[in-house]
């Protein structure tokens, strides 16, 4: 028997629906991506509190020392130990002299793992006031539960 | 005038698959980096070099000296107020709380400008876990009464290190 050959379509599946999802999936992380972790640290595990709210107005000349579990300080990359840290310090107050300011316009931010040491953190307020830094922010995570 | 051989509609169609290449690139980098956010805030606190601040004590009142004991394993072990015990366990930082509200007064007014006020000093084993600290620290600074926060101690310093 003759078999007559049909010539074959390409099959071609509408690809309009899953443009628009991929862009609406898109669209959702552009909002929701947050560039302003360049704060966080991953040695860094925040405790919690009820109290405090996120700030409405950023820090002026903050100076962020990450302190983890094992006591190390991170400051801007480098790490440090309570010993060394006015190395650091010195070389934040030098921008900040810079700019014409004094020491005490500089906001310390102390982002504290929460199973460090207490003592650690006591020793980098200690460095911090030798420096002549007064004014300190303890961070921690908001509680919301 | 009779047109012969009219041109046939030809579908002109986009090639998509560049731009679906680069769609996908897009979405695997933002699901790779996404990241849900955790608001963090602060507990703002000045603390000069002892002897350095300025700021007038008043000789009436009574200085809030808070003790935190450790175990070896950098838990709570116990806590005073001014050699008043507050326990060690959750209820303990309930009990600072209303300590403190009973000598500060819970009605009293708090002044606007930060460094008024009474002042707690904070004296903890070396070796405490710093979660416990930020605990007193927020029984000692307030409480939430529905959405609002009632603030009770502003000022807050750390003793010398007991290394």
């Amino acid at each position: 028997m003759r078999v007559k050959r049909k010539a074959v379509d390409m099959a071609e599946g509408d690809m309009t629906p899953m443009i628009d999802m991929t862009f609406q999936l898109i669209a959702f992380f552009m909002v929701l991506i947050n560039f302003a972790q360049t704060e966080a640290n991953d040695h860094v595990v925040l405790p919690n509190s009820k109290l405090v709210k996120p700030p409405e107005a950023p820090l002026v000349f903050p100076i962020v020392l990450h302190v983890a579990a094992d006591g190390r300080v991170y400051l801007g990359g480098d790490d440090y130990t309570a010993e060394t840290l006015r190395i650091g310090l010195d070389r934040e107050l030098a921008v900040i002299r810079g700019e014409g300011k004094s020491p005490g316009d500089a906001n310390v931010v102390i982002r504290g793992h929460k199973d460090c040491a207490a003592g650690e953190i006591q020793e980098v307020v200690r460095v911090c006031q030798d420096s002549k830094l007064v004014n300190f922010a303890l961070r921690v995570k908001e509680d919301r539960s | 005038m009779k047109i012969r051989n009219p041109p046939t509609g030809e579908k002109s169609e986009l090639n998509m698959t560049s731009m679906i290449d680069i769609v996908f690139l897009l979405l695997i980098f933002f699901v790779m980096t996404f990241k849900i956010v955790e608001m963090e805030g602060d507990f703002s606190v000045k603390m000069p070099l002892a002897g350095s601040s300025n700021s007038t004590i008043d000789p009436t009142e009574l200085p809030l000296k808070l003790r935190l004991r450790a175990d070896d394993n950098g838990t709570l072990a116990g806590m005073e107020l001014n050699d008043i015990q507050m326990g060690n366990g959750p209820e303990a930082f309930d009990k600072l709380r209303g300590t403190i509200i009973g000598q500060i007064g819970s009605s009293a007014p708090v002044p606007e400008e930060a460094g008024e006020g009474p002042e707690v000093e904070i004296d903890t084993d070396f070796n405490l876990r710093y979660e416990y600290v930020i605990r007193a620290i927020t029984a000692v600074s307030g409480y939430k009464d529905g959405d609002q926060v009632v603030k009770l101690i502003e000022r807050i310093k750390f003793a010398k290190p007991r290394r």
